[in-house]
């Protein structure tokens, strides 16, 4: 690996170290929230928003601009920590985060966020709107690309499955879906609540090319993500293993985290373990 | 007898034309061609024509990323399947998140006659119209419809074009031209009026002859645009005629009469009757028997405004 490669793998750890800090620390002060998936998802996060999205804070509406629509919109605090890092808005304003009148919703809204591409929180939703987003691209013969992160639990919903049919029958190899698969639903295991597994040979028997990753392995997520094109004609699909809570010991892979919020011992004792994983 | 047309065609021909003045504009259907009358369309646009298959909830977000890309899609299946099954995707995808998607529920209302019930739409109005920011219109003839497709490409934002298949006759003049929002009177009388939409204002205007014979001035206003509700002239109406009844091809619930309701009682209130489906789920029968079935006729309009006169005239 080159030093820049180990670089800029260094930075994007300590970013997403930071982003979890900031995130506790903001979800501890609205009182509401969803750490769990906050925390399985923000390496995702931050490896689309620093190195392969190709989006100007300056000009949100740019149209040949990256398209990142996160499915699981309840995860918001994640998307807005990385936004707000990227300079869509200020950082500071994190601290309306759910307050009265606050862009800021439990739930991003893009009529008021800018870099939200997608209102989401009801699950199943992103997905499709992504591939509508690719055909746009594809109609216009434009080269920006569409992500959509998707939760696992969120895949019990059928409308994702009528969106990879009509993203593999179209073709559409502008499409990326991540899915975050932490493991966990709200109060259970994916598996003891409604089976996804065998998960991979599902979305390979709907038509797409199909990689498996590490959710917080910076090396490995860029690899995936940074290839242009896996296979021809085929929408792409990246399942990432992640851990519910990942980074705080006493959350990881808890189920109790998907939306508890800590108290200020708690609180205490994640942010010290934050801190020392940045020194340690 | 005057000429009877279906307004889907007025509609197909339209969406060609504003197809062919706006390269953005692109169609999903969802298996719905021909239901649509859109094989022109296809043919003079093959690329921007997306069929998603059978799958309602994907085919309304699909049109809000196509919107999110810059396209302004128009989004046209039968009424109840659109409506009904993709309910939550047209309140987020594209009334919360203001999409410029414009939604033409085909076959709406009673129009599937024999088929049942489950093919009926006649709740449409009253799901759509409880969103906000989504417009919602229900063209009364062709001109109307056609200039409803064109206003809807030129404006942005969400909208609902609730379009019959049922055969309707020309009701306004070559020279009508549709304003949103905005009500048209159609016929002036000072005893009542009968505010009707869609398929049911050329009856109500057929009903308005019938009650001049009777020696009853009734005005007759068609009433597009459902949201935003031409709030004006309904007071006007109430103002003018003292007595309002309300038709459509729609529950009774929640819809035209729900909408006229509404402003009449909090504004100026005075006696109405609300013509429509009256909360059951419809026999078995042809479009026409089943509006006979429910009264929905210019006798049975003519009946309900003698008996609100009635009892007005008792109080």
């Amino acid at each position: 690996m080159t030093q820049d490669r180990e670089d800029q793998l260094a930075a994007l750890s300590r970013k997403a170290n930071l982003l979890r800090q900031r995130d506790l620390v903001m979800i501890q002060r609205a009182g509401m929230g969803h750490l769990g998936g906050d925390f399985s998802a923000l390496d995702i996060l931050v490896t689309l928003y620093f190195a392969v999205l190709r989006v100007d804070p300056q000009h949100p509406d740019a149209p040949d601009r990256d398209r990142f629509i996160l499915s699981k919109g309840h995860c918001a605090g994640a998307l807005y920590n990385t936004i707000a890092e990227v300079g869509f808005f200020p950082t500071s304003e994190l601290e309306t985060f759910m307050k009265p009148l606050s862009r800021l919703n439990g739930h991003p809204d893009r009529t008021k966020v800018p870099g939200v591409e997608a209102s989401t929180g009801p699950l199943g939703h992103g997905l499709p709107i992504g591939v509508g987003a690719a055909l746009a691209a594809r109609l216009d013969g434009a080269a920006w690309r569409t992500y959509v992160l998707t939760g696992d639990g969120e895949l019990q919903e059928g409308s994702n499955w009528e969106a990879a049919m009509a993203a593999a029958h179209y073709g559409l190899d502008n499409l990326t879906v991540i899915v975050d698969r932490n493991r966990l639903q709200q109060g259970a295991p994916t598996e003891d609540t409604i089976r996804l597994e065998p998960l991979a040979d599902k979305w390979r028997a709907f038509g797409w090319a199909v990689r498996e990753v590490d959710g917080h392995d910076y090396a490995a997520l860029l690899h995936m993500l940074q290839s242009e094109s896996w296979e021809p004609g085929r929408p792409r699909c990246l399942i990432a293993y992640t851990h519910k809570g990942q980074g705080v010991s006493f959350m990881c892979d808890n189920v109790d985290w998907h939306h508890r919020v800590p108290t200020p011992e708690e609180a205490e004792r994640a942010l010290q373990e934050l801190r020392e994983a940045v020194h340690g | 007898m005057s000429q009877l047309y279906d307004c889907r065609d007025a509609f197909a021909q339209a969406l060609e034309e504003a197809a062919r003045n706006d390269p953005r504009i692109v169609v999903v259907i969802n298996d719905s061609l021909g239901s649509s009358k859109l094989k022109g369309f296809k043919a003079a646009f093959p690329q921007r024509l997306v069929n998603v298959g059978i799958a309602e909830q994907n085919m309304v977000g699909v049109a809000a990323g196509l919107a999110n890309g810059g396209k302004v899609p128009f989004v046209s299946g039968a009424s109840p399947f659109l409506t009904a099954r993709a309910l939550e995707q047209i309140k987020v995808d594209l009334a919360y998140s203001q999409a410029n998607v414009k939604l033409c529920g085909m076959s709406s209302g009673l129009a599937y006659g024999e088929l049942g019930p489950t093919h009926h739409s006649i709740e449409d109005l009253a799901w759509t119209r409880a969103i906000a920011n989504l417009t919602v219109i229900v063209p009364a003839d062709p001109l109307e419809t056609a200039q409803a497709v064109h206003e809807a490409a030129r404006l942005s934002g969400p909208f609902f074009l609730r379009i019959s298949r049922m055969p309707v006759p020309q009701v306004h003049p070559a020279d009508y031209r549709f304003r949103l929002g905005k009500a048209s009177w159609l016929r002036q009388g000072s005893d009542i009026t009968l505010i009707a939409t869609g398929v049911m204002v050329a009856r109500a205007l057929e009903a308005a002859a019938l009650l001049a014979n009777d020696g009853i001035e009734a005005a007759v206003i068609n009433m597009a645009t459902i949201r935003p509700l031409d709030r004006e002239a309904v007071v006007e109406a109430a103002r003018r005629s003292g007595a309002i009844v309300t038709v459509e091809e729609h529950t009774i619930y929640g819809g035209l009469g729900g909408a006229v309701a509404e402003a009449v009682v909090t504004t100026y209130p005075v006696p109405m009757r609300i013509l429509g489906v009256p909360g059951v789920f419809a026999p078995t029968g042809s479009p026409e028997y089943l509006l006979e079935h429910f009264a929905l006729t210019p006798a049975g309009i003519r009946a309900a405004a003698l008996e609100l006169l009635k009892a007005r005239a008792e109080q």
